[in-house]
């Protein structure tokens, strides 16, 4: 499939994907730095150095990550039963980092520094749908969006932080909604 | 629950109708997916044809969750997996 993006647009993406790309990274183990409620935030973060980890954390029994954008892209598996969802998320976890930050790279592979016009096989436009859906969650509950998000934005004021975090995140609901449409 | 009688032929596993599987993988509603994301993969991970892919997406956004499939527990662990892969919000659940 065919897809045409300006210089700003890729530019954006290439920054929130890979912003996504830090938090599930398969030995990051905590919520990066700083929050996700401007553009400009994002940026900086980028540059943040990774986090150290404590080696004896690592071995503590896998949990729920405390990072509630970290907990909605690895959710549990289980509802209600701490023990299996636990056991899930010891076999599965580590495998759905991996998975999620192919596709993030995939992604950032494909996609050109300077925009324009770009071609996808179908699977890298299945990498693409993945990697969008990453960062739309990650705003999401960065934004603490609902049902009624179009009316959660039309209450911001223009001069508000939060209003181009919202912008973004339509838009690349309409990026996703056009890939989905292509891909149907 | 009943005791099978010692000697008899016991149903593949696709004979039975989905509400007498013990497992089922559930779905829940967020406010993030879109609602054509989440019918594309319901087609792509189940085999879905498009009908029954949007009606259970409308279970799900309507009734705030939907079962999506039944079966063994291995088999609803590996969807919710995959389903997980995709960013969508789902669990295993014993269906009692």
């Amino acid at each position: 499939m065919r897809a045409w993006l300006a210089a700003p647009e890729a530019s954006l993406l290439r920054s929130l994907v890979g912003q996504v790309l830090t938090l599930i990274a398969p030995d990051g183990d905590g919520p990066a730095p700083g929050s996700w409620n401007n553009v400009a935030d994002l940026e900086a973060e980028l540059d943040a150095p990774p986090s150290k980890h404590d080696p004896a954390e690592q071995q503590s029994p896998p949990t729920t990550p405390d990072d509630a954008v970290l907990a909605r892209l690895l959710p549990d598996g289980y509802r209600d039963d701490p023990d299996a969802a636990g056991e899930f998320r010891k076999y599965t976890e580590p495998g759905l980092r991996s998975a999620k930050q192919q596709a993030a790279l995939q992604m950032l592979d494909t996609l050109p520094d300077q925009g324009g016009r770009i071609q996808l096989t179908s699977e890298q436009a299945q990498a693409w749908l993945k990697a969008l859906n990453d960062v739309r969650l990650a705003l999401g509950v960065r934004l603490d969006v609902t049902e009624d998000f179009e009316q959660q934005w039309t209450k911001l004021d223009r001069e508000d932080p939060q209003w181009a975090a919202y912008e973004v995140y339509a838009w690349l609901g309409a990026v996703q909604e056009s890939l989905v449409q292509a891909l149907a | 629950m009943s005791v099978a009688p010692a000697e008899v032929d016991l149903p593949k596993s696709t004979d039975k109708p989905v509400s007498d599987k013990p497992w089922v993988t559930i779905v829940w509603n967020d406010p993030v997916n879109l609602m054509s994301y989440v019918t594309y993969v319901f087609q792509q991970v189940f085999g879905y044809p498009k009908k029954k892919a949007t009606r259970l997406m409308l279970d799900v956004h309507h009734k705030g969750k939907a079962v999506v499939a039944a079966g063994a527990r291995e088999a609803m662990e590996h969807n919710v997996e995959i389903l997980h892969g995709y960013g969508l919000w789902a669990t295993v659940m014993h269906d009692k």
